[in-house]
Order: structure tokens, then C-alpha cells, then sequence
């Protein structure tokens, strides 16, 4: 296993390493029989229910497996007997914190096949709604990584500032969580009047809190002893795997489709910067989400400066039928790399749908990152890798 | 200066939340007692305008939950001018909305092409017996009271309704 | 005036004093700990109001949750050791009363008045580790195994650091009596200047420190719960025990908060006294007996201020890992505290 990053000092990463080889030894040497340990899906560290298994040996996990599908809702069989409206609001309910984020890549799929594009200003706006969702996600993110590591104060003011965010997207689509406003060649419905300024005076509360929780958490020092040097994934584990998204980023892959494949949304429109951190441990993974909530409130700031009049909505017949086809569009959702495999026959709804979640890869890395750490650091890694149940199981 | 540790600062914030809601208060609201508005556009429960629909039962086939539930019957009405031929209507006997099973996804609104059906904000409509949650068209109708104007559009909006 | 009052009243009487006093004492600053701290200050460092329902600004909201607890069914497991299941809580709440038995509240208020008051004391409190190994291990339940353990080791790995930190006091102050300590601070004058006393939380500034962060871990706080890792181990010890055992457990925790800091507001803040400049007392005697009213509130608000310093720590730190843990008493609070005592030894002859 190569040793990413120089920053971290060897001289910490060695002596982890060194203690959990005496850890080795000792559990060896008075033959202490190892423990099957449950963290079963009731429970209150892993978000959902996720089982997984791990056996022990003292306080080392010697092997564990997570074991999915207890959320599995059959999306994809569902959605072969769905229309393309009826399965747009299904699909919001995969990666429910984040849920503008699926429709779009589902919805781009469809607009792919039936060679259509939306106009600007629907671009434009669901590039908004887009990276307000991945606000709403990531700032849940941070503050249940507290409550995983002890702190139980910042949740109360992640929830307290998402809550501007909900009311923002409940205003314009008119659900907080299941938004169902995107439709095949633009948008439901446009912006209600006093929007822009409205968001604008959010982006600043949460920016905010983004300093907020810098100093309570990523700055305190027991924080930082949590996480430095816990779960380090090298660059190339991470992509054989098929990390994506801030997991891949803070193991210094500098990887992020919005910048590379923009795809019919607003992107390529506005300047940010793809964070990446070269330690790949989980400090990094918190610390690159926490940079990418800023950077996502700047740039909503620029699209709401740059938004240009017009239809939101293609002209597209009343009942859409699809033509033949395949397309699979994925995007930067924020949880990592969500895409739509769409194979269409030229039904009202297509004929089968292929789900890529992030989540699902993600926790592919769990057997091999958790062998060897401690018990309380299981949970912190599992915190830092970020999945959604339901995406992983659909 | 010297650095002061993180651990000191992150006191700091934590103690300044706490004055900060002492003196000004919190950000939650005391349910029962106080309650926000939702925004106009929030999806409360769904309203029927009566006069409007034709029972045409395209919202009921388009629910992907299949909540809806409409039976109709033709009937003969008078022609609309003297000596003309005698109409065929639909006369709606059962509109029923199942919200035990709705998903508050909107289709049906969305779908409707005599623009009988309505979002409304209301949302206090819990009852003790979920047989209660089954609204027939009366008391889809008497929602049509709550049902808020659309609410004006941001600027740059096109003007031209669909 | 009060031991003139005592002369009549029978023995069993007295005991009986002493038993309510010995209640009130423990449980009144529990209840006050429970209330503004836990329910409100908590609240209101996370942007929130708090119970508000139960009694005005919610104040009854402990009597509701003691109600609660009561009535719920009290389950045993099947294959737990029953016994040691059923006393386990009990000795936890045992070492407190035994603890306050020797705090001083007042120049005559007092339960004892032990010569080796401070001894005592730190022998006392730590069987309420053996409370927490017998509730662990007896759950038959895993989770509660590795809590109980964990907490065995944090508990005795911090019980050097505040023995430590607790003798610089008693050379300073050159007695283990804690009424003879509380009277050193009051009556005693820091540098020629006997305005203010001369309380040890400004010559055992360190001692003092060591101290606080030892009484958190004894308490199994954050940053200190691993023990209790509610994300992980859902209650650590705790998990198993429902009803009334799990109140006692509850009420014990804050309890022993209140105790705890207590006994270092009488170590370090000069405990029920006013510096005796004030008054022109010259030593103990000289105390008025209104003192002996008015020293029991004195405590009790110096008492809050180390619980609220204890409760601010807990609700903005994460928590550390055991062997983190383990490295920090160690290696870092045992060379500081037995820094602390030579030096204070070496300027007590000098000086």
C-alpha cells in the first residue's frame, strides 16, 4: 500500500501503524478469540440501514463486510412500468437530502434521446436548484459528522441553516424535499418573485456557517486527532474502486464532471474551483466537502448574477414519448457520481433504466479500509466515506 | 500574536450561540403555539374545482400511485342552441383522492387539461383513523377556499402562459 | 446555635436530619444541574428553546421525565447475572452520598469533619468504577461489555491525575480537613493582600486545570464518554436497564456532577466562605451564624459555576478515542500534576 500524502508526517502515520501491529501481537500472543461484532441495521452511526459485520479481535477489526439491500425498493423494475413524469418523481426519493440532484441526470438522459435542449434559463435554474440541493446535502454532512464523533452541537446548527435552503426550494418548486421540477425539455414552473434576493441573503448565512463549523469542529484539536491519518485511500485504490465525488477528490484525483463534461447545464458558465486535498484520509474527505459548500454558494451567487430571460420550457409535445435509444448521462450529484443508463423503445416510459449511485460504489471500499482499525474509528470512517441508503440500495 | 488554540475558539462559538439566543431568541418555533406560513407554491393538499372537470380521468391514470379515484356516468344534457343535437356529458359521481397512499408528487395538476385540480398549503389534515385520510369531492371542493393566487414571477420570466 | 439546637433533639432525630439533609444535598443540586444545564443551556447553545411545556419555561420537565422513567416496565435480561444486574445502579449512586457526607457547607454545617477529609473523599469516589464494571459486564449484551470496560480503564487512568492535582491543595494548605481548607483560603491573604482571600484556584492555577479535566472523565463527559458513545455503542453500560434503574443511573451522573464540583469549589474557590476581610473575622470562630444559611447558597452558586464551565465543555467537543485517551492522562496530565507538586512544595518551604 503506497503512503499518500507528506503533509500528514510519517512520523503519526507510522507510529497508527506500528500500534496497530503491537495491537496484532499482543491479541496474538494471549490468543484472545475473536469477537462477530453486529453493527446491525438499527443503529444509530451508519445513516440508514446498513449491517455491517465486523469480527474482533480486542478492540481491532480483523475483518468486516458491510451487507446492503435492507432499503432496496426496486427502482429499476419500477421504473420499467412508470412514465417519464411518473418515474421524475420516483427518482427524487434515491439520495432524499439531495433530491433536485436526481432528477437531472435522468431527465438529461431523456432530453438526449429526444434531441431536445432546454432553454438557457431553465439551465440556468436547475443549475441553481442543482447546487442548492447539494447544499441542503452536504451541510447535513457536516453536522452529522459531530454527532458521529461526539459533538453533539453542530447538527442543531447544520439543521438550522439547511432549513433557509429547504424554505428556498420550497418556495420555488414547492417541496422541500421532493422538489418534482424538472421536467423533459425545461422546467415545471419558473422563479416566484423576490428569489434572487432571497437566495442571495442564504448563500450568505451558510457561508456563515461554513465558518461556523470550521472553527467548532474542523478546527478543534480532538477533532483533528480523530481524523488525521484515519482511513487513509491511496489515489490508486480510490479509483479502482470507483470512488467519486469528494471521496476521490481528497485522495488528490483531481476529478469533477461539472468541469469536464457540463452536459446541457449551466457549468461551463461560471468560474470555480475543484477543491482536492493530496492526504486522502478522512480529515480530507470532511475537510474537501466543507470547501465544496463554499465553493457551491459562490456558485450560485454567480449564476443568480448572470441569469438570462426567457421560456423555461422547450417546445415538446403534451404526452412525450421517447424515441429509440440509449443515452446514459451521469453528473456531479453530491454525493459523488450518479448516472442514467435510459434505453428507450418508444414507449410512454422507457424500458429499462440502469441506476449508477454513487453510494454504492463508495461503500464498495469498506472490507478493505476497515481491516485493522479500531472499533470507535469504524465509525468515523464510515462518516467520512458519506453514503445515503438509498442510494446505495435503491 | 500568539495562535489561540481551536479548542478555545470553539467555545467561543458555542457560548456566542448561546447569547445570541437568549438575547434575540431562537431560530425554532414553538409549534402549536406559533406556526409559519409555507410558502404559496408549498404542495398542501390538492383541490377540486367541480365545475371544471369533465371526468376526463387522465390525473387518475397518470398517479403513479393510483390514489385517485373517479367514477362518472354519461348523461344526456340539452343542446346548447335551439334545434341543435342533443349533448352526451360525463357526470362525476365519485372523486376521491386516497392521501394515505398520495405522494405529493403533482402530476396530477400538472397533468389536468381543464384545470380542475389545485395545489393548496394546507397541510393540518392528520386524522386519528387513516380510513379518514380518503377526501371525497366535497371536501376536495371546500379546499378550494385555501387555494392561494399564483404567486407573481422573478423578473426575466416570459409573460406568455402555456 | 445549631449545635445547642442538636443537643435536643434524640439521636434518632438527628439521624434522621442528617439522612434528608444528606438527600437534599445530593439530589436538589441534581435536579437544578438537570434543569438549567442540560435542558436549557444545552438548547440554547444549539439555537434552541428547550422544553417549554412542562411548567413555565418548562422547569417541571424533570418531574415529567422522573414520571416517565417510573412507569416503564422494568426489564431484566434473560441471561444476565440478575444480582449484580439489580445493584449495580446502586453502588454507583452510593459512592456520591458517601462523598457529600464530607463536603462542609457552612462554619457548623457540616455531615462530618473528617481530619483526612480530602483522602477520603478520593478514596470514595472511585467505587462508583466498580458500579459501572458490574452493570457492564452483567448485561450479557456486548455493546455493554466494551463500554463497561472502556470506562474501567478511563476511570482508573484519571484517578492519579486528580489525586495529583488535589496535593498541591493539601500542601498548600497544610491539612487534609476540608473545613480547615475551606478557612485557609478565607481567613489566609495571597501576596501581603488579604482582600480577597487566598483562594487556590489562582496558586494552583494548574492544579485546578488538571483537576477539571480529571472530574470530566471521572464523570464520563465528552470529551471523555467514550464509555457512553451514543454513536456507536448506543449507552456503553447503560444499554440494558430500563425503568427506574436506568433513572438512577441518569440522576447519578448529574449528581455526581454537582458533588464533584463541590468538592472543587471547596478545594479551589474557597467553598461556602467570603474572604473573612470582609467581615473582620480573624478565624472560625469569629464565623457568624448566619453563615450557616447563607454558606450553603454560596456553594451551591459556586457549584454551578464549575458545572457550567463541565457542561459548556461537553456540549462543543467530539469525543476522543480510547487510547488518545489513555495517552493523554498518561503521558501528559501525571508529569503536569507532579510538576505542579514539587513546585508547590519547593515555594511553600521558600516561602
Amino acid at each position: 500500500m503506497t503512503m499518500t500524502g507528506d503533509r500528514l508526517g510519517n512520523r503519526q502515520q507510522l507510529s497508527y501503524i506500528a500500534a496497530q501491529a503491537a495491537d496484532a501481537r499482543v491479541n496474538l500472543e494471549l490468543e484472545t478469540e475473536g469477537m462477530t461484532l453486529n453493527i446491525g441495521p438499527q443503529h444509530p452511526a451508519t445513516h440508514g440501514t446498513l449491517r455491517i459485520i465486523a469480527r474482533l479481535d480486542g478492540e481491532q477489526v480483523v475483518w468486516a463486510e458491510p451487507s446492503c439491500g435492507y432499503m432496496h425498493r426496486g427502482y429499476e423494475k419500477l421504473t420499467e412500468v412508470r412514465t417519464y413524469p411518473q418515474i421524475t418523481s420516483l427518482v427524487n426519493r434515491i439520495d432524499w437530502l439531495g433530491s433536485f440532484a436526481n432528477e437531472v441526470p435522468f431527465i438529461l438522459a431523456a432530453e438526449k434521446l429526444m434531441n431536445v435542449e432546454a432553454p438557457p434559463r431553465a439551465q440556468w435554474i436547475r443549475t441553481i436548484l442543482f447546487e442548492l440541493s447539494r447544499i441542503a446535502n452536504v451541510t447535513l454532512f457536516l453536522g452529522d459528522l459531530g454527532v458521529q464523533l461526539g459533538a453533539i452541537t453542530p447538527v442543531f446548527l447544520a439543521f438550522r441553516d439547511r432549513e433557509y435552503v429547504l424554505n428556498l426550494i420550497e418556495s420555488a418548486t414547492g417541496g422541500r424535499f421532493h422538489p418534482n421540477f424538472d421536467r423533459i425539455g425545461g422546467l415545471k414552473d419558473d422563479l416566484p418573485a423576490g428569489f434572487i434576493d432571497e437566495t442571495k441573503a442564504v448563500m450568505k448565512k451558510l457561508r456563515n456557517f461554513c465558518d461556523e463549523i470550521e472553527t467548532l469542529l474542523f478546527g478543534n484539536e480532538i477533532f483533528q486527532s480523530r481524523t488525521r491519518g484515519i482511513g487513509i485511500i491511496p489515489r490508486d485504490v480510490a479509483l479502482q474502486y470507483g470512488l467519486s465525488g469528494a471521496n476521490l477528490r481528497a485522495s488528490g484525483v483531481d476529478w469533477d464532471l461539472r468541469r469536464d463534461q457540463p452536459n446541457a447545464m449551466a457549468w461551463d458558465k461560471v468560474n470555480f474551483k475543484v477543491w482536492t486535498h493530496p492526504d486522502g484520509d478522512s480529515f480530507a474527505r470532511c475537510w474537501v466537502r466543507l470547501q465544496e459548500t463554499r465553493e457551491a454558494t459562490l456558485i450560485v451567487d454567480q449564476l443568480l448574477d448572470t441569469i438570462p430571460s426567457g421560456p423555461i420550457m422547450a417546445k415538446v409535445p403534451k404526452i412525450i414519448k421517447v424515441p429509440e435509444g440509449e443515452a446514459y448521462v451521469s453528473t456531479e450529484n453530491p454525493l459523488g457520481e450518479m448516472g442514467y443508463y435510459v434505453v428507450s423503445r418508444g414507449d410512454l416510459g422507457p424500458f429499462r433504466v440502469k441506476i449508477r449511485s454513487a453510494s454504492f460504489n463508495n461503500i464498495s471500499i469498506a472490507p478493505w479500509l476497515l481491516r485493522g482499525v479500531y472499533v470507535p474509528d469504524i465509525v468515523t470512517i464510515l462518516a467520512s466515506l458519506y453514503f445515503i441508503l438509498g442510494d446505495i440500495d435503491r | 500574536m500568539a495562535k489561540i488554540p481551536g479548542l478555545v475558539k470553539g467555545l467561543g462559538v458555542t457560548f456566542g450561540t448561546m447569547v445570541r439566543t437568549i438575547t434575540k431568541g431562537a431560530d425554532t418555533v414553538q409549534y402549536p403555539h406559533e406556526k409559519e406560513t409555507p410558502p404559496i407554491r408549498a404542495r398542501g393538499v390538492i383541490a377540486l374545482h367541480l365545475d371544471n372537470c369533465t371526468s376526463c380521468m387522465l390525473c387518475s391514470r397518470s398517479c403513479p400511485d393510483w390514489c385517485i379515484y373517479i367514477e362518472a356516468h354519461k348523461d344526456l344534457a340539452p343542446p346548447r342552441r335551439e334545434g341543435g343535437k342533443v349533448r352526451q356529458v360525463n357526470k362525476l359521481d365519485r372523486f376521491d383522492i386516497d392521501y394515505s397512499l398520495c405522494m405529493y408528487c403533482g402530476i396530477c395538476v400538472d397533468v389536468c387539461p381543464f384545470d380542475a385540480l389545485f395545489w393548496s398549503p394546507e397541510y393540518e389534515y392528520s386524522e386519528p383513523n387513516i380510513g379518514d385520510l380518503l377526501h371525497d369531492k366535497t371536501k376536495l371542493s371546500e379546499w378550494m377556499e385555501t387555494v392561494p393566487e399564483a404567486p407573481a414571477l422573478e423578473v426575466g420570466a416570459d409573460k406568455k402562459k402555456k | 446555635m445549631i449545635a445547642s439546637l442538636l443537643a435536643e433533639i434524640p439521636y434518632w432525630g438527628e439521624s434522621l436530619l442528617r439522612v434528608l439533609g444528606g438527600l437534599v444535598a445530593v439530589l436538589l443540586p441534581a435536579g437544578t444541574i438537570v434543569y438549567l444545564f442540560l435542558f436549557k443551556m444545552m438548547s440554547f447553545m444549539q439555537s434552541r428553546l428547550g422544553p417549554m411545556e412542562a411548567g413555565p419555561y418548562g422547569s417541571m420537565q424533570l418531574f415529567a421525565e422522573v414520571g416517565k422513567w417510573l412507569q416503564k416496565e422494568d426489564i431484566v435480561p434473560e441471561r444476565a447475572d440478575k444480582f449484580i444486574f439489580k445493584i449495580a445502579p446502586i453502588v454507583v449512586l452510593v459512592s456520591t452520598f458517601m462523598l457529600v457526607a464530607v463536603v462542609p457547607f457552612g462554619p457548623d454545617a457540616y455531615f462530618t469533619n473528617f481530619e483526612t477529609g480530602v483522602f477520603y473523599a478520593l478514596a470514595v469516589s472511585a467505587i462508583s468504577v466498580l458500579g459501572i464494571l458490574m452493570a457492564g459486564w452483567s448485561s450479557a449484551n456486548k455493546y455493554s461489555l466494551l463500554g463497561g470496560l472502556r470506562a474501567a480503564g478511563q476511570l482508573i487512568a484519571y484517578e492519579l491525575p486528580m489525586v495529583l492535582a488535589v496535593m498541591g491543595v493539601v500542601i498548600q494548605a497544610g491539612t487534609m480537613n476540608m473545613q480547615q481548607i475551606v478557612v485557609a483560603q478565607n481567613g489566609g491573604s495571597m501576596f501581603g493582600f488579604s482582600g480577597a482571600g487566598n483562594p487556590y484556584v489562582i496558586t494552583q492555577f494548574i492544579g485546578f486545570v488538571v483537576f477539571m479535566i480529571a472530574i470530566q472523565a471521572e464523570l464520563t463527559q465528552a470529551p471523555f464518554d467514550m464509555p457512553i458513545a451514543e454513536s456507536e455503542l448506543i449507552s456503553g453500560y447503560m444499554t440494558e436497564y430500563s425503568g427506574f434503574r436506568f433513572l438512577i443511573f441518569f440522576i447519578g451522573e448529574f449528581a455526581t456532577a454537582g458533588v464533584f464540583a463541590m468538592i472543587a469549589s471547596v478545594l479551589f474557590l474557597g467553598g461556602w466562605g467570603v474572604p473573612f476581610a470582609w467581615f473582620g473575622w480573624t478565624s472560625i470562630d469569629d464565623v457568624s451564624n448566619w453563615m450557616n444559611i447563607v454558606g450553603p447558597l454560596i456553594l451551591f452558586t459556586k457549584m454551578m459555576l464549575v458545572v457550567f464551565v463541565i457542561m459548556w465543555i461537553r456540549f462543543s467537543y467530539p469525543r476522543f478515542r480510547e487510547d488518545q485517551l489513555q495517552r493523554f492522562a498518561w503521558k501528559i496530565l501525571i508529569p503536569i500534576s507532579l510538576a505542579n507538586i514539587m513546585v508547590t512544595a519547593i515555594l511553600k518551604v521558600v516561602f
